[in-house]
C-alpha cells in the first residue's frame, strides 16, 4: 500500500484516499461550442502517462479534501504532492 | 501438416526419450519488409496472425514482441472462459469466441486445455438477483446458455460453498453458464504461435516497437530494437501498452492501465467443481489441473504499470474468499503477481480502424479479455484484411467514444473477468 502525503494532514495509508485520475484537465468554458470529436476527447481520452504522471486524490477518510500528487507511474514512487490551485513541480499551470 | 502431435508422435518420441522432439515455431531474424505487422505477442496478436494467414491467406506477416509471447496479460491471468454478457453486442462477440474455444485444441493440433466445467455468478443483494435473472434472459434471447440457481442447487454443485443465511453477505442466488470454463492461458499463445508459424508468419520475440512510422496519412512501418520494418498494415493489441503505441502515431485513446494481480495455492486435492466469481464481495476462483486454486483479485484504483499491485487488494480479495469458502483459511498461498490491463470507460474492447491509414487498435480488454482471445483475433483479423470491421466488431470502434454509442457492460464484465 502506498503511504500518501496529504497537504494538510501528512503520511497516511493509500486506503484513506480515493483516486481521481489525471489532473490539469480543463473544463471546456463553452461545451455546446465543441464538436463531438472535442466533446469526447474531453470526456474519454487520457493521457495514461507510464512514468512521471501529475494525477488527482481525494483524502476520502481524512480532511475530503482533493490535491494533486506527482507520481511514477512505473515504480509508484510519489515524487510530490502539490495544492489544486497550485503549478506542478513541471510547471504545468493549475 | 509437418510435426503434427498424435498419439503416434508420442510413442514414436517416447522410444527416443523425448529427445527429439522438433521447435514448436521458428525464431527468424525480422525481413525487411511484412504485408502487415501485428504488435504484441500475447494470445490475441498471436491469434490475429493465425487467423490472417489462416482465414486471409495474407502470410507475409511478422508478430513483434518486446519480451517473450504470453508474457503479458496472456499469461498472468486466471483463464476464465465465459460469454453471459448482457448487451446483444458484446454477447455475439464473446460467444463467437467461446464457440472457437470449443474447437481450438483439434483446429491448432495443441492441447489448450479448455475444459468446460460451468462458471457460476453469485449474488448476495435483491439488486444483484434482479441484475442476475435480467442478463441470464437476455442471454437465453441471445441463444447462450444461462440458468440461475437457487443456494440450494448452488450448494448442490459446489458442496464447500458457505450458503448460510449468517454469513456477511449472504448467497442468494447464481446464475450459470454451463459452456463456460477455463483454459491453459500458456498453452494458448504457444498453440497459436505454432499454428502461424506453420503458415509462414515470423514471431519474433525479443522485440520491441519504439515508434509507428506514416507518410500522407498512411502507416509505413514501425520502428523497433532491430531496427525501422515497413509493412503497409500494422495492428496493435499490446494490452496495457496501448496508449504508449497510439501516443507514437500521435493518437489518444480512452483507457487507462491498472494493475490487476492473481495469486495461487499450493495444490490441493480436487474440492471444486466450476468457477465461482462475485461482483457483490470481489472474488474469483477455480482450481487448476495441478490443484491449485487459482484466485483473481481486483485493480488497484491508480494507474500502474508496475506489473504488481498493493497488498491491500489481495487482503480484501482472500477475506471474501474465506467468506464463500470456510475452509479455504488454512490454505497456504504459494505466488502472488500483477498484469497492466487496458481498463475502457464502457469495460469493453475497441477493435477499430484509426485516423492513420493502414493502422488498427485491439485494445481495451481490460480485465476480461482472455475469454475472448480465438473471437479477439478473428474479428481483427477481418478488419484488417478487409479494411473494414466484420460485424461482429462494427461496434466496438473509437467512433463510439464521439458517438456517445457506448456498450456499458458494467454490469457484466466491470469487476468480474
Ligand atoms: C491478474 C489477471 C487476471 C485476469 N483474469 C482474466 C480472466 O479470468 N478471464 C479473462 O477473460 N480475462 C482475464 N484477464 C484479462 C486478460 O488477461 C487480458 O484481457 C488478455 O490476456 C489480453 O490479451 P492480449 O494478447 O491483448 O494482451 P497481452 O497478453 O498483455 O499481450 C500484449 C503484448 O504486447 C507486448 N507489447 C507491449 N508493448 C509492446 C511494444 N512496444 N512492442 C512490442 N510488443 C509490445 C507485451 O509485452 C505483451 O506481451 C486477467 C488479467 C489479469 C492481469
Ligand atoms: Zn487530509
Amino acid at each position: 500500500m502506498l503511504s500518501i502525503d496529504c497537504p494538510w494532514c501528512g503520511s497516511r495509508d493509500q486506503s484513506e484516499f480515493s483516486y481521481g485520475g489525471e489532473a490539469h484537465i480543463v473544463r471546456p468554458k463553452e461545451p455546446e461550442k465543441l464538436s463531438d470529436e472535442d466533446w469526447g476527447d474531453y470526456l474519454f481520452n487520457r493521457k495514461n502517462t507510464k512514468g512521471r504522471f501529475e494525477e488527482q486524490w481525494c483524502h476520502t477518510a481524512g480532511c475530503r479534501r482533493w490535491f494533486n500528487a506527482v507520481r511514477d507511474s512505473q515504480s509508484y514512487k510519489i515524487e510530490a504532492v502539490y495544492k489544486i490551485g497550485e503549478q506542478s513541480p513541471d510547471g504545468i499551470p493549475e | 501438416m509437418k510435426n503434427k502431435y498424435s498419439i503416434f508422435s508420442l510413442v514414436r518420441n517416447a522410444v527416443s526419450y523425448h529427445q527429439n522432439w522438433s521447435q514448436a515455431w521458428r525464431s527468424p531474424d525480422p525481413k525487411p519488409a511484412y504485408d502487415a505487422i501485428i504488435v504484441g505477442g500475447g494470445g490475441h496478436g498471436l491469434a490475429t496472425a493465425y487467423y490472417l494467414a489462416k482465414e486471409h491467406s495474407i502470410t507475409r506477416v511478422a508478430v513483434l514482441e518486446k519480451g517473450w509471447i504470453g508474457g503479458g496479460n496472456t499469461g498472468r491471468n486466471t483463464t476464465i472462459v465465459r460469454s453471459n454478457y448482457l448487451w446483444d453486442e458484446a454477447a455475439h462477440l464473446y460467444e463467437k469466441s467461446l464457440k472457437l474455444w470449443e474447437g481450438l485444441s483439434q483446429e491448432l493440433n495443441y492441447n489448450v486445455m479448455f475444459s468446460q466445467r460451468g462458471v457460476m455468478n453469485l449474488g448476495h443483494t435483491l439488486q444483484d438477483m434482479r441484475d442476475i435473472v435480467r442478463r441470464s434472459s437476455a442471454n437465453q434471447l441471445n441463444g447462450i446458455d444461462s440458468e440461475v440457481l437457487t443456494p440450494a442447487q448452488i450448494k448442490n454443485i459446489e458442496p464447500t460453498i458457505n450458503i448460510s443465511q449468517q454469513a456477511r453477505y449472504p448467497i442468494l442466488g447464481a446464475s450459470f453458464q454451463p459452456r463456460g470454463g477455463v483454459a491453459r492461458h500458456d498453452a494458448v499463445a504457444w498453440g497459436f504461435a505454432r499454428g502461424a508459424d506453420r503458415y509462414g508468419v515470423d514471431v519474433i520475440q525479443n522485440c520491441e516497437v519504439t515508434g509507428i512510422r506514416q507518410q500522407n496519412g498512411s502507416v509505413t512501418g514501425v520502428d523497433t530494437t532491430r531496427g525501422f520494418i515497413a509493412a503497409p498494415k500494422v495492428g496493435v493489441v499490446a494490452a496495457g501498452h496501448s496508449s504508449l503505441l497510439a501516443d507514437y502515431a500521435g493518437l489518444r485513446m480512452p483507457i487507462e492501465s491498472h494493475p490487476l494481480q492473481a495469486l495461487v495455492s499450493e495444490p490441493l486435492k480436487p474440492v471444486l467443481n466450476t468457477v465461482i466469481m462475485s461482483n457483490a464481495v470481489h472474488g474469483y476462483i477455480s482450481q487448476s489441473d495441478k490443484g491449485e486454486l487459482v484466485v483473481g483479485a481486483g485493480i488497484d484504483s491508480y494507474i500502474g504499470y508496475g506489473q504488481r499491485g498493493s497488498y491491500s487488494v489481495i487482503e480484501g480479495n482472500i477475506a471474501a474468499i474465506v467468506e464463500l469458502f470456510p475452509n479455504f483459511s488454512r490454505v497456504k498461498m504459494l505466488r502472488q503477481w500483477g498484469g497492466i490491463v487496458d481498463v475502457c470507460p464502457d469495460a469493453c474492447p475497441i477493435i477499430s480502424l484509426t485516423p492513420v491509414k493502414g493502422l488498427y487498435f485491439n485494445c481495451g480488454w481490460g480485465t476480461g479479455g482472455f475469454k475472448a482471445t480465438p473471437g479477439s483475433g478473428w474479428v481483427f483479423a477481418y478488419t484488417i484484411a478487409r479494411n473494414t470491421p466484420h460485424g461482429l466488431n462494427a461496434a466496438f470502434d473509437l467512433n463510439r467514444f464521439y458517438t456517445g454509442a457506448l456498450i456499458d457492460e458494467h454490469g457484466a464484465a466491470g469487476v468480474a473477468h
